[in-house]
C-alpha cells in the first residue's frame, strides 16, 4: 500500500480547499490536495457571477462598509446564520479581494464617467467618479443593499481558481487529482488522514496528515435535476458522516436559484437580473414587481424562486415538453452586454438551447443550487467531532449563510474562509504532534478493500446502482424541494429508508477492474441516501418556515422554537434514520431577528405565547 | 421520426490485463436537445457501466470533456446530436496519457505545463493588506481576461501538428499562457525572460502555423493572433539580442 504522509490533506482542490492550504504553504507546512479532476475543473470555475466585497468603489456601491454587507447576509440568511462568523467573513471580504488582485486576478475596474445601466427593465443614469478610477468595481446581486459584487466578466468563479492555481503551482501545494477520498482515517478521537482510491488505476492510497480538511463543495447530485457539476456528489460529507462523530448542519437548508435553464438545469448567472434582466411569464409579462414592489426580480434567491413557483402554479408558467418554466429577458441589455459581460451565458443559450438571447427570450425556471448545510464546524473551520479535521467552503456549514445565501455570497466564501481557516489551521499545526497508530490505520484500508470486493462480487445483493440512485433523486425531488409539507416529508422519509435498503444490497454488473465508473458511484450511494435522509428528515421536523426552507402548513417564522441549527448524525451503522441535535443559531446577536423587507413576513417572535400559535 | 444512431467508441481499459484496444458501437434512439454528455450516460447507465469518459460541468465551462468527434477534437458536452450524421466515432485525445476508453489525462500535462512557463505573477511587491488596490485600466483588465479564458481542455494541442511530432511543445494553450502574462502589468518579468521560456522551438518557434488550434478552441480563444503576436514578439527580442552583443 502505497502511503503519503503530508502535514495538510486538503480533500477537494477548488477555491475553498486551495486557498486554505495556500495558507499552510507559506506558513512553512507541506499541503496536498485531492481532486477526482484537475483542479481547474473544479466546479468553483462554474461560478460566472461573482463575489460580494464591501469595497464601496463604484457608484451604486458608494457609502457600503462591510456592516452593511454583515446587515445584508444575516437578513439574507433568515436569521439562520451564525452572526459571529458573518461578521468575520464581511470584514474580511475586501482585504482578500485586493489579496486576489495582487496575485493576478483581472477584477473589472472602474470606468470614469456617465453610463446607464438596467434596473426592472427601466434605463436609468449613473456617474463614475474619476477618482476611483481603475479601481476594483462591482454589479448589483439581489439581496443587497449597494452594488457590491466584484467581477471578472462571468468568468468570475473561473478566472479566481486559475489565479489561486497559480499561487499554489507558485509554492508547491501538490494537487493529486484524479484521486478519491473514500473514508476518513479516525478512532473516534482524532482524524488522521483518508483512504484514497486512484482513478487513474483503481488502487487504494493511504494519506496521513497532521490535520484533514473536507473541502469537496455541494451535494446537489443528491437532487435530479441541480446546477451543480458531476463530481459535486458529496463524497466529502460521506466520508464524515461515516465517522459516526461528525455532525451535519441544517441539512434541510438548500437553495433553488431561480434561473435554471430548461431543459438541461445549466446556471445562467444572477449578474443577468443584476444587470437589469427581467422574468416574464406566459403572457411575455412581468409578475415579480407585483410581488415584490421594492426589490422586485432582485430579492434574495429563496424569495424569487418561492414566487416563480407561486406563479407557475397560478397557472402563468410557459408549457414546454420538459415541464412548466417562466422566461429571463435579457434583450434590453443589448448586443455589446451580452456578448461582453454576459458572454458566457450566451455561449450556453446558443450552445445548450439554440436560443440567441440578444433576440430571444430564455426558459428558466428553479433549480436546485447550493447547500448551506454541510459539515458543521466553529468559526475556526474545525469539524465538531473529531479532532484535526477542518472544513471550508460549501462542503462546511460554517455557517455565514444560515437558512438561505446571497448571490455572490459563496463564491466570496470560499477565498475569505479559505483565507482564515488555512491560518487557523496553521496555528493549529505549530507544535502539534501527532501519533499513527498502525493498526487504525490497516483496519481502515481492510474495511474498504472488503467493501470494494463486497460490492464486486454481489456479495449483499445485486441493486443497480443507477437505479436506486434514481430513486433517492426522485424522493427528494417530490417531497424536499421549495414547498414542502408534512404529507410529503413523511413520504419522502419513507422513501429513502427503502431505497437506503436497497443501497445496501447493490452490486456491479461489470467487472469493476480499474477506474471502474460503476464501482464509483456504488461507493457512494448509501453514503448519499444518508444525506439524503438527513435532509428529509431534519426538514420534516422543522415546523416553521425559514429562507428556503418553506413549510406550506407551518407558513411562519418561528424565532419563540426555531432559532436553532439543526446537527445531523449517523451514529450507528445499523441506523436507518439520522439522530437530530440542535443548537442555537448564533451565540451572539449583532442584529435581533427582524423583518428581512422583502418576503413574506409572518414572524412568531420569541416573546410570543405558545398557546398562541397559530 | 426520430433518428437511430449508431456510436462507434473507442476502448480500452489499461488496467485489465484481459483487455485491448478496439472499436465498439452502441445504437441510441435520439431524443430532443441530445448531446454527447446524455449519450455517454445512458450508455453507460442502459448498457455499459464500466464505460469510462470525464465530465464535470457539462455545461461548456470546465473543460473536461475533450474527445475527438468524428474526427474533430472538442468538448462532448456541448455537442449535439443534431448536428452529427446517424453514425459518430469517438476517440479520446491523442497526446495525452490514456487513462481508459474516452478518459484522458489531462491534468498531469497542464500541471507540468504551469511549472515550464511558470504560470504566476511574478512581482518583488509584497501585499499589502491595509492598503487599497493597485489601480488598472478597465481595458488593460480585460484584455488580460481575454487571455486568461482558455479552459485547458487540450483540444488544440490534441489537434496540433507540432504536439504530434514533439512531446515537449508547449501548444497553443502553454503559448497563450505565456501571452496571458506577457500583456499584465503586475508581472514584473521582462521579454528576455520570456525568450528565455518560449524562444524556442518547444516555444514559439516550434508552432507550424497549421493554426487548427484556433479551429477548434471551444472557447473561440484568439490563438492565432495570440500565435503571430508571440513570433513577432520573439523575433524582435531575438534580434535585439542578436545587435547588442
Amino acid at each position: 500500500m502505497q502511503t503519503i504522509y503530508t502535514d495538510v490533506l486538503v480533500i477537494g482542490a477548488g477555491l475553498a480547499g486551495e486557498r486554505a492550504a495556500i495558507e499552510a504553504a507559506q506558513a512553512g507546512f507541506s499541503a496536498i490536495c485531492l481532486s477526482l479532476v484537475p483542479a481547474r475543473r473544479s466546479h468553483s470555475s462554474a461560478a460566472m457571477g461573482g463575489m460580494q466585497a464591501a469595497l464601496g468603489n463604484c457608484a451604486k456601491g458608494e457609502g457600503d462598509c462591510p456592516d452593511v454587507h454583515f446587515s445584508d447576509t444575516v437578513k439574507g440568511s433568515d436569521w439562520g446564520c451564525d452572526q459571529e462568523v458573518a461578521r468575520l467573513f464581511a470584514d474580511n471580504a475586501p482585504i482578500e479581494m485586493r489579496q486576489l488582485a495582487h496575485w493576478g486576478v483581472p477584477w473589472n475596474r472602474v470606468v470614469p464617467g456617465k453610463d446607464t445601466y438596467f434596473k426592472g427593465g427601466k434605463i436609468f443614469d449613473k456617474e463614475e467618479k474619476e477618482e476611483n478610477r481603475g479601481l476594483i468595481t462591482a454589479r448589483d446581486f439581489g439581496g443587497t443593499a449597494k452594488w457590491r459584487t466584484c467581477y471578472v466578466s462571468d468568468g468570475t468563479g473561473h478566472s479566481v481558481l486559475f489565479t489561486v492555481d497559480n499561487v499554489c503551482a507558485q509554492l508547491g501545494v501538490e494537487v493529486h487529482d484524479k484521486t478519491e477520498a473514500v473514508a476518513l482515517i479516525q478512532d473516534g478521537q482524532t482524524c488522521f488522514g483518508a483512504v484514497a482510491r486512484c482513478l487513474r488505476t483503481g488502487e487504494l492510497r493511504v494519506y496521513l496528515a497532521k490535520a484533514s480538511v473536507i473541502a469537496t463543495g455541494g451535494f446537489g447530485r443528491i437532487y435530479p435535476g441541480t446546477t451543480n457539476a458531476v463530481i459535486c456528489d458529496g463524497g466529502g460529507h460521506i466520508a464524515a458522516i461515516n465517522t459516526g462523530v461528525v455532525p451535519m448542519g441544517n441539512m434541510e437548508a438548500v437553495q433553488f436559484h431561480p434561473t435554471g435553464i430548461v431543459p438541461t438545469e445549466i446556471l445562467v448567472t444572477e449578474g443577468c437580473r443584476g444587470d437589469g434582466g427581467t422574468l416574464l411569464d406566459v403572457n411575455e409579462e412581468r409578475f415579480m414587481h407585483v410581488y415584490e414592489p421594492e426589490k422586485q426580480e432582485l430579492a434574495s434567491r429563496d424569495v424569487v424562486s418561492r414566487w416563480m413557483t407561486h406563479h407557475i402554479r397560478q397557472g402563468k408558467g410557459v408549457k414546454s415538453p420538459y415541464g412548466d418554466h417562466l422566461w429571463l429577458d435579457i434583450r434590453h441589455l443589448g448586443e455589446k452586454h451580452i456578448t461582453g459581460k454576459l458572454r458566457e451565458v450566451y455561449e450556453i443559450c446558443t450552445s445548450f438551447l439554440g436560443v440567441d438571447p440578444i433576440r430571444q427570450l430564455i426558459p428558466v425556471r428553479p433549480t436546485q443550487h447550493y447547500s448551506m448545510g454541510g459539515v458543521r464546524t466553529n468559526k475556526d473551520g474545525a469539524a465538531y467531532g473529531l479532532g484535526g479535521l477542518f472544513s471550508v467552503g460549501e462542503a462546511a456549514c460554517w455557517d455565514m449563510h444560515g437558512f438561505n445565501r446571497l448571490g455572490g455570497n459563496s463564491l466570496a466564501e470560499t477565498v475569505v474562509a479559505g483565507g482564515i481557516v488555512g491560518k487557523k489551521i496553521a496555528e493549529f499545526l505549530q507544535g502539534a504532534e501527532v501519533t499513527f497508530n498502525s493498526s487504525v490505520i490497516d483496519a481502515e484500508v481492510r474495511r474498504q478493500q472488503e467493501r470494494i470486493q463486497g460490492i464486486i462480487s454481489c456479495k449483499a445483493g445485486t441493486e443497480n446502482v443507477f437505479k436506486v440512485r434514481t430513486a433517492m433523486q426522485d424522493a427528494l425531488f417530490k417531497g424536499a424541494n421549495i414547498f414542502r409539507t408534512e404529507d410529503g416529508l413523511t413520504e419522502c422519509v419513507e422513501s429513502l429508508q427503502a431505497t437506503l435498503e436497497r443501497a445496501r444490497k447493490v452490486g456491479l454488473r461489470s467487472n469493476g477492474k480499474g477506474v471502474n465508473p460503476e464501482l464509483s458511484s456504488a461507493l457512494k450511494i448509501e453514503g448519499q441516501v444518508k444525506m439524503a435522509l438527513m435532509l428529509a428528515y431534519g426538514a420534516l421536523k422543522r415546523t416553521e418556515s425559514r429562507g428556503s426552507h418553506n413549510r406550506e402548513d407551518f407558513t411562519a417564522r418561528n424565532d419563540r422554537d426555531w432559532l436553532t441549527r439543526t446537527l445531523a448524525f449517523w451514529k450507528s451503522e445499523a441506523d436507518t434514520l439520522p439522530t437530530l441535535e440542535y443548537e442555537p443559531a448564533t451565540s451572539v446577536f449583532h442584529i435581533p431577528p427582524g423583518d428581512r423587507g422583502y418576503g413574506k413576513s409572518e414572524i412568531i417572535t420569541a416573546g410570543t405565547k405558545a398557546e398562541d400559535k397559530g | 421520426m426520430a433518428r437511430t444512431l449508431k456510436f462507434n467508441i473507442f476502448r480500452y481499459n489499461p488496467q485489465d490485463p484481459e483487455s485491448t484496444p478496439h472499436m465498439e458501437s452502441f445504437v441510441l434512439e435520439e431524443t430532443d436537445s441530445m448531446t454527447l454528455f446524455i449519450v455517454l450516460n445512458r450508455i453507460r447507465e442502459e448498457q455499459d457501466p464500466s464505460l469510462q469518459f470525464d465530465f464535470c460541468c457539462r455545461a461548456g465551462i470546465c473543460g473536461s470533456c475533450g474527445m475527438v468527434i468524428n474526427g474533430r477534437p472538442g468538448l462532448a458536452c456541448h455537442t449535439k446530436t443534431r448536428d452529427l450524421p446517424d453514425e459518430i466515432t469517438l476517440l479520446p485525445l491523442p497526446v495525452y496519457q490514456l487513462v481508459g476508453d474516452l478518459s484522458v489525462d489531462t491534468g498531469a500535462w497542464f500541471r507540468e505545463l504551469y511549472d515550464t512557463v511558470e504560470s504566476w505573477i511574478h512581482t518583488k511587491k509584497v501585499f499589502d493588506p491595509t492598503a487599497p488596490e493597485e489601480r488598472m485600466e478597465n481595458e488593460v483588465a480585460e484584455a488580460i481576461y481575454e487571455l486568461d479564458r482558455c479552459v485547458e481542455c487540450g483540444c488544440c494541442v490534441a489537434a496540433c501538428g507540432t504536439a504530434r511530432l514533439r512531446p515537449d511543445f508547449l501548444g497553443a494553450a502553454g503559448l497563450n499562457r505565456v501571452g496571458r502574462f506577457l500583456i499584465d502589468p503586475r508581472d514584473e518579468r521582462t521579454e528576455q525572460d520570456y525568450y528565455q521560456i518560449i524562444g524556442n522551438d518547444m516555444g514559439i518557434f516550434g508552432c507550424m502555423g497549421l493554426l487548427a488550434c484556433e479551429d477548434v478552441c471551444p472557447k473561440h480563444m484568439p490563438l492565432q493572433d495570440q500565435l503571430g503576436f508571440l513570433r513577432r514578439k520573439m523575433g524582435i527580442t531575438a534580434l535585439k539580442t542578436f545587435f547588442k552583443k
